[in-house]
């Protein structure tokens, strides 16, 4: 059974019990994306410091199990990290969906988000899983502008 | 009880896609045909034959290729008029789909071309549609609402997921130059009472259409007994191909309308300056039609007679009711639409809780071969009004067996186990 490998443990436990989920306060950059395909969305604040450390990373949305895992799996790492360091996982983990499952994923770069490999093989759900992702990038270039 | 004649197994022998194995060797359990059916051989064949015997272009080639390429596609409009018991066969309008169908009537509507007192629209003059709607009974509307300054209106929903018509003498009124429900509906199943609703739109002087695209394929429908205007359906959710779609419409009406597309065929004599316009049905053919699609269809009309639609409709009611009881059992499962299988088609969509559309489908894929839809499946105001963004639909047809049902609830035990 392929949805095996799509369904992993990590994913299940981080859509059942999201991680930083409800937009909070202060933040400098809000954004909403949608997945017109699916319907799936997500609105997304950051909140930076100084150095280029990102303070808080929240989010609220609706959608199928990857995306909404996707975001909490993304508050976690990026949370506490920096603008640099995020924006690197950000950039691995687009390079790991967009590789129709034929990309080696970097363990070391990805964290958890590496259970999202599978993902990869299913051209329908990269969407789903790029998601919080893209709007996350989009938010971090605005409250730097 | 009476025992059935239905002989399901051979019918699925007609269609070979539903004994092919997916990969890593499961079978197909296709619950999708109100997406779109498959096709028997006898369609397939007869399109073969076509192209590979008979095919050329049709109306104006005077070869032996041309009259028989001709003779088959005008064949195609005979059957389809007979199938769904046209007064002429000149009111069976070949389009591209139900959507063209569609949109090919809203075009009348505000046009300035439109000299028939029914078709103008003028600020304040209303239309009037239902919640339950495909979006492509929808969004013509909105931009006929949009160009003439008519306000768009609509039937709202039950929770039962029928028509609520407690409205109905102040929703058609006298403003009213329209009426366009969907005759079953994609989601909820939903057979309307078009009777009461036309005997009201009568009143008024509206015109009524029925989008038929997922009523036709599945129950005896004969437009004269109905007594509306139009009624579109799509060839590929009939067990026809794709690229083929139905306009009827009562003769005097379709002369009163001013053409939709212009070109080749639809007309009688061209100047540089104006044109006159070939009678019906032609007037709206601009152009080389769908040919070998027309023959697919007329050949798929042919096959649906022969199985019969009232035993299809009998065999797909047998598969509701099971389907319903059999849905009741997987907790938590909130069906959308009727609870019972009266005034309703075999189209089940539901939610599960906790557990997103698209997890359900993608697992009854991957795990099992069942071929559902995920989605809003076209009806988004209707997801709104249940307040849902999405659902899983399984959709049967005659070729769907209880075994198939009993499939889809052990794969849906299995979604649970999965995000339980
Ligand atoms: C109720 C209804 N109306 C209209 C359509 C549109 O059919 P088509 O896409 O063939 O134009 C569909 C099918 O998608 C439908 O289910």
């Amino acid at each position: 059974m392929i949805a095996e490998s799509l369904y992993q443990e990590l994913i299940l436990e981080h859509y059942k019990h999201p991680q930083g989920r409800g937009l909070r306060e202060p933040y400098d950059a809000e954004v909403h994306h949608v997945n017109p395909t699916c319907g799936d969305e997500v609105t997304m604040r950051v909140r930076l410091g100084d150095g280029g450390k990102v303070l808080d990373v929240s989010y609220d949305g609706q959608g199928c199990s990857i995306s909404q895992a996707a975001a909490s799996v993304l508050h976690e790492l990026a949370t506490g990290s920096t603008v640099g360091d995020s924006l690197a996982v950000v950039d691995e983990f687009t390079r790991l969906m967009q590789g129709r499952g034929q990309v080696e994923p970097d363990e070391d770069v990805l964290g958890d988000a590496v259970a999202f490999a599978g993902v990869a093989k299913y051209p329908a759900r990269v969407k789903c899983a790029l998601l919080a992702w893209m709007a996350f990038k989009d938010a971090v270039a605005r409250s730097s502008a | 009880m009476t025992e059935t004649l239905f002989d399901v197994e051979r019918i699925r022998k007609d269609f070979p896609i539903l004994s092919r194995e997916l990969p890593g060797g499961r079978p197909l359990v296709y619950l999708d045909s109100g997406n779109s059916s498959q096709k028997p051989l006898q369609v397939v064949n007869a399109m073969r034959d076509h192209l590979e015997h008979h095919y050329s272009n049709v109306g104006r080639a005077l070869h032996v290729l041309g009259s028989e390429s001709t003779e088959a596609y005008e064949g195609a409009r005979d059957k389809v008029a007979a199938f769904i018991g046209a007064p002429s066969r000149d009111e069976v309008v070949f389009t591209k789909n139900a959507s063209e169908a569609l949109n090919l009537v809203a075009y009348a509507f505000g046009n300035p071309l439109a000299e028939d007192e029914r078709f103008r629209v003028r600020p304040g003059d209303e239309i009037l549609i239902s919640e339950m709607e495909h979006h492509s009974n929808i969004v013509p509307w909105q931009l006929v609402a949009q160009r003439t300054g008519a306000t768009l209106r609509w039937f709202p929903v039950t929770d039962e997921g029928r028509l609520d018509l407690s409205g109905l003498t102040e929703l058609v009124n006298e403003r009213t130059k329209i009426v366009s429900i969907v005759h079953q509906s994609n989601v909820l199943g939903t057979v309307n009472p078009v009777a009461e609703v036309l005997a009201r739109a009568r009143q008024v002087g509206a015109v009524m259409m029925l989008d038929a695209s997922q009523s036709v394929p599945h129950r005896p429908v004969d437009v004269a007994a109905l007594g509306v205007d139009f009624v579109a359906f799509t060839g590929h959710k009939m067990v026809g191909p794709s690229g083929i779609g139905v306009l009827w419409g009562r003769r005097e009406v379709l002369e009163a309308m001013p053409p939709f597309l212009g070109g080749g065929e639809m007309i009688e004599a061209v100047w540089m300056d104006h044109s006159t316009y070939a009678p019906i049905p032609h007037k709206f053919e601009a152009g080389t039609p769908p040919i070998v699609e027309a023959v697919g269809l007329g050949a798929a009309v042919d096959y649906l007679t022969s199985v019969g639609m009232d035993d299809i409709r009998r065999h797909e009611h047998e598969l509701t009711e099971y389907g319903l009881a059999a849905l009741a059992e997987v907790p938590g499962l909130r069906v959308l639409g009727p609870k019972t299988a009266e005034g309703r088609g075999g189209t089940l969509s539901f939610t599960l809780p906790e557990v997103h559309p698209h997890d359900v489908g993608q697992i009854l894929d991957d795990a099992f071969g069942i071929a559902v839809r995920v989605g809003h499946h076209c009806a988004r105001p209707l997801h709104l009004r249940f307040g849902i963004p999405a659902s899983t639909r399984a959709s049967m047809y005659l070729y769907n067996t209880t075994d198939e049902i009993d499939a889809l609830v052990r794969g849906l035990h299995h979604v649970q186990k999965v995000f339980g």
